[in-house]
C-alpha cells in the first residue's frame, strides 16, 4: 500500500482533494447528497467527460486532439441535416452521424502520420474546419422536434436513476481502465508516448496504433455530440462550441503529462469527479460560472506548478550537503 | 584557419535561404489568389478592399507576431485572446472614466497591462517549470474570469468612450486615390519590422531561435534560457495588450467573450506563415503574410456570390490544413539543399546519413 502512494503520489493527492470538496459541499448544503444532485452532478458535463476518457490516450500517446468539440458539433450537425433531409430513418442518421465522427478523426490521424505533422496543427485546423463543417449542415438555423424515443433517452433515466449517457460513461471508463493499464494495447500506448522512435526500434506499429487512437477519439467525439443534442432537445452549429479547453484540462489535472508517456485512468477519473464536484459545490451555492471557470484554470496550473516548487525547495535544501561531500 | 571560419559567416549566394522562400511564395499565394478571385468578384481587387483588409487584419497580425516570438521558443500562448479582452475592457473603463486622455497614454496603459499579464505566463512557463499549454490553458480561464469580476457584469459601450476612439480606426496617414493608409496598418507593420530585424540581427533574438530549435544544447551553452523565455512570453502579452487596444477601437463595445477564439486564429497565422510549432524557426514576416493570407482569403469568400458565408471557416480549415502539409513536404527539400549549399560554401564534406526512420525527424 505505501509502495503504491508513493508510485501514485498524484492520485493520493486528487483522493485528497476529493475528500476535502466532497466535505466542503456537505458542510455548505444539504441538498448535496441527494440522489438528483448528483445525478444532476454528472449530467451538466457527461459529454464532455465521455471525450475526456479518450482524451487521455491521446496525450498519453504523446499527441492531442484540439478537433474534438468541432467533430461532436459536425456529428450533431451531420445528424440533424440527415434529419430534416427526411427521407432517412432516425437510427440511421444517428448511425451516419458517429461514423461521420470516426471519419473525421480517421482523416487528421491520417494527415498526422502520413506527413509526420504535428497534431496541435493538425486537429487545430480540424477544430476550425469541421466547426466550419456543421456551419456549412446548418447554417443558422436550429434543428429540434427530434423521434419522442430520442429525446426520451437523452433525457430520462434509463437504469435506475441514470440515463443513457452515464451509463455509456460507466462502462466506457471501465473499458479503457482495462485496455490502459491491463493490456497490450495499453503498454503500446504508454511505450510511443515516452519516444515514438524507440517504439519503432522495438518492433511496436507505432502508426497503427495512433491512427487507432486518432479514430476512436474522432468516434467518441461524434458520440459524445449525440447525446448532447439529445440531452438539450436541439442541434446548432455551434453546439459544444470550445468543450475543447474543459476537456484537455481535465485530462491534465488528472496527472497525465503533456508531453506523453504518463498517466493513469485512476487519475483521469478523480479529476473528473474532483472538477465536476467543485463546479457542482460552487453551483449550489451560487457561484457565478465565471468563477467556477477560474478555480479550474487556477487549479490546473497549481497542480503542475506546486509540486514543481516542492521540488525546487527541497533540491536547494540538499545542494549544500552534496557540496560539502568529502571528495 | 580564421580565414575559413569568415568564410563560414558569409553566405552561398546561389540558393537562397528557406525562410525567403517561405515569405515569396506567401506573397505569391496572396497575388495568386486575389488574381484569381478578380475574376468572379466585381470592383476587385480595389481600394475598398484593400482598406477593408488593411484594418481588419491588424489584431491577429500583432497577436501573430507574438505568438510566433513564442513559438519560435518551442513554446505557445493560448491566453493572447483572453489577454485582449482584459487589456480592451481594461483601456475602455480608463477613457470612460477619464474622458480628456489620448490614445497615447490608452496605448500605454494597454501595453503595460498587457506585459504584467504576460509576465504572468513567462514566470509560469520559465521558472515554475509549468509546461506553456498548461500555464497558458490555465491562464486563458483565469485572466478570462478577472476581467469578469472587473467588469461586474457591465459591458463598456461606445456611448461611455470619448470619440476619437472609434475614429482612430479609420485615422489615415496617407491617401492616394482612394487607398487609405491607416495609422493602425502603419503601427502594425512597424511592429513586424522591428520584431523581424530583432529576431534576425540581435543577439537576444538570435538565442530565442537556439533555444527553440534545441533547449538542452542552449542552456548547456550557457544562454539565459529562463530569462529569454520570460522576455517572450512578457512581449507576447505586450503586443496582445496593444492588440487589445485596437479591438477598443474597432468593435467599440466590450462584454465579457470580448476576444476569445483570438489565440487559436493567432496560432493558425503563424503555422500557416510558416513558424514551426516545434520551435527554432520561422519568421515574423512570414507570420504576418500568414495572418494577411488568412485574412485576404477570408474576405474574398465573404464577396464571393457564388459561396455562401457558411462556407467561409470550413474552407479556411482545409487552407490551413493544404498550407501546413505543403510546407512541411517542401521545406525539408529546401532546408537540406541550403544545408548542402552552405557545407558546400565552407568546403566540408556531406555528413554520412544513416536509415533515419519514417516521421523520426517531424522537423518541418
Amino acid at each position: 500500500m505505501r509502495e503504491w502512494a508513493r508510485n501514485h503520489r498524484w492520485e493520493v493527492l486528487l483522493v485528497g482533494l476529493l475528500i476535502a470538496t466532497t466535505a466542503i459541499n456537505i458542510a455548505i448544503t444539504p441538498v448535496y447528497l441527494g440522489v438528483g444532485n448528483f445525478i444532476n452532478l454528472f449530467g451538466l458535463s457527461v459529454e464532455k467527460i465521455i471525450v475526456a476518457v479518450v482524451m487521455a490516450f491521446v496525450i498519453i500517446n504523446g499527441e492531442i486532439d484540439l478537433s474534438v468539440a468541432s467533430v461532436m458539433g459536425f456529428s450533431a450537425a451531420v445528424m440533424a441535416a440527415l434529419y430534416v433531409g427526411g427521407d432517412v430513418p432516425f437510427v440511421v442518421c444517428v448511425a451516419i452521424a458517429i461514423a461521420a465522427g470516426a471519419t473525421a478523426g480517421l482523416l487528421q490521424g491520417l494527415v498526422v502520420i502520413r506527413f509526420g505533422l504535428p497534431s496541435l496543427v493538425v486537429t487545430l485546423a480540424g477544430l476550425i474546419g469541421f466547426r466550419g463543417a456543421a456551419r456549412v449542415l446548418l447554417e443558422d438555423t436550429a434543428v429540434g422536434d427530434f423521434p419522442e424515443w430520442f429525446d426520451r433517452l437523452g433525457q430520462q433515466p434509463l437504469l435506475g436513476p441514470l440515463p443513457l449517457a452515464m451509463v455509456i460513461f460507466i462502462v466506457e471508463l471501465t473499458i479503457a481502465w482495462i485496455i490502459l493499464e491491463r493490456g497490450s494495447f495499453g503498454r503500446k500506448v504508454y511505450a510511443i508516448g515516452n519516444s515514438a522512435e524507440v517504439a519503432r526500434f522495438a518492433g511496436i506499429g507505432v502508426t497503427g496504433v495512433k491512427l487507432k487512437i486518432f479514430v476512436t477519439s474522432g468516434l467518441v467525439a461524434g458520440l459524445a455530440g449525440v447525446l448532447f443534442a439529445a440531452r438539450v432537445g436541439s442541434v446548432r452549429g455551434d453546439l459544444a462550441q470550445f468543450f475543447e479547453l474543459d476537456i484537455i484540462t481535465i485530462v491534465l489535472l488528472g496527472g497525465v503529462s503533456i508531453f506523453g508517456g504518463s498517466g493513469s485512468m485512476l487519475g483521469v477519473a478523480l479529476a473528473i469527479f474532483t472538477v465536476l464536484n467543485i463546479r457542482n459545490g460552487m453551483g449550489l451555492t451560487n457561484v457565478d460560472g465565471l468563477i467556477q471557470t477560474g478555480v479550474i484554470g487556477l487549479l490546473l496550473i497549481g497542480s503542475v506548478l506546486i509540486p514543481n516548487l516542492v521540488q525546487k525547495a527541497r533540491q536547494r535544501r540538499s545542494t549544500p550537503a552534496i557540496a560539502h561531500a568529502p571528495p | 584557419m580564421t580565414t575559413d571560419a569568415s568564410a563560414a559567416i558569409a553566405r552561398p549566394r546561389r540558393f537562397p535561404q528557406p525562410d525567403r522562400i517561405k515569405e515569396i511564395s506567401l506573397l505569391g499565394m496572396i497575388a495568386f489568389s486575389m488574381i484569381v478571385f478578380s475574376f468572379f468578384i466585381d470592383e476587385y481587387p480595389g481600394a475598398r478592399f484593400f482598406d477593408r483588409l488593411t484594418t481588419s487584419v491588424v489584431i491577429v497580425a500583432i497577436l501573430a507576431v507574438g505568438q510566433s516570438i513564442v513559438i519560435i521558443t518551442r513554446n505557445v500562448d493560448l491566453s493572447v485572446g483572453s489577454i485582449v479582452g482584459f487589456t480592451a475592457y481594461l483601456t475602455g473603463d480608463f477613457l470612460a472614466t477619464f474622458g480628456s486622455a489620448g490614445p497615447i497614454a490608452a496605448i500605454g496603459i494597454a501595453i503595460v497591462a498587457g506585459a504584467v499579464l504576460g509576465s504572468i505566463n513567462g514566470a509560469l512557463v520559465a521558472f515554475g517549470g509549468v509546461p506553456a499549454i498548461i500555464a497558458t490553458l490555465g491562464t486563458l480561464a483565469v485572466f478570462r474570469t478577472a476581467m469578469g469580476l472587473y467588469a461586474g457584469g457591465i459591458d463598456i459601450t461606445v456611448d461611455r468612450l470619448p470619440d476619437w476612439v472609434l475614429e482612430f480606426n479609420q485615422r489615415s496617414v496617407l491617401t492616394i486615390g482612394g487607398f487609405d493608409l491607416t495609422l493602425i496598418f502603419v503601427i502594425t507593420i512597424a511592429v513586424v519590422a522591428f520584431f523581424q530585424w530583432f529576431l534576425a540581427r540581435v543577439r537576444g533574438g538570435r538565442r530565442l531561435y537556439a533555444i527553440g530549435s534545441n533547449p538542452d544544447a542552449a542552456s548547456q551553452a550557457g544562454l539565459p534560457a529562463a530569462r529569454l523565455i520570460f522576455l517572450a512570453f512578457l512581449t507576447s502579452g505586450a503586443l496582445a495588450g496593444l492588440a487589445g487596444f485596437m479591438y477598443l477601437t474597432r468593435v467599440g463595445t466590450i462584454s465579457a467573450a470580448a476576444g476569445a477564439g483570438l489565440e487559436l486564429r493567432s496560432v493558425a497565422a503563424a503555422v500557416v506563415g510558416g513558424v514551426s510549432i516545434l520551435g527554432g524557426s520561422g519568421t515574423v514576416l512570414g507570420a504576418f503574410l500568414g495572418a494577411l493570407l488568412l485574412d485576404e482569403l477570408r474576405l474574398s469568400l465573404i464577396r464571393l456570390p457564388a459561396i455562401s458565408e457558411f462556407w467561409i471557416e470550413a474552407a479556411l480549415g482545409a487552407l490551413i490544413l493544404v498550407a501546413v502539409v505543403l510546407d512541411a513536404t517542401l521545406r525539408k527539400r529546401l532546408n537540406s539543399r541550403w544545408a548542402a549549399e552552405v557545407r558546400r560554401s565552407i568546403g566540408e564534406p556531406a555528413p554520412v546519413t544513416q536509415g533515419i526512420p519514417e516521421g523520426g525527424s517531424a522537423d518541418a
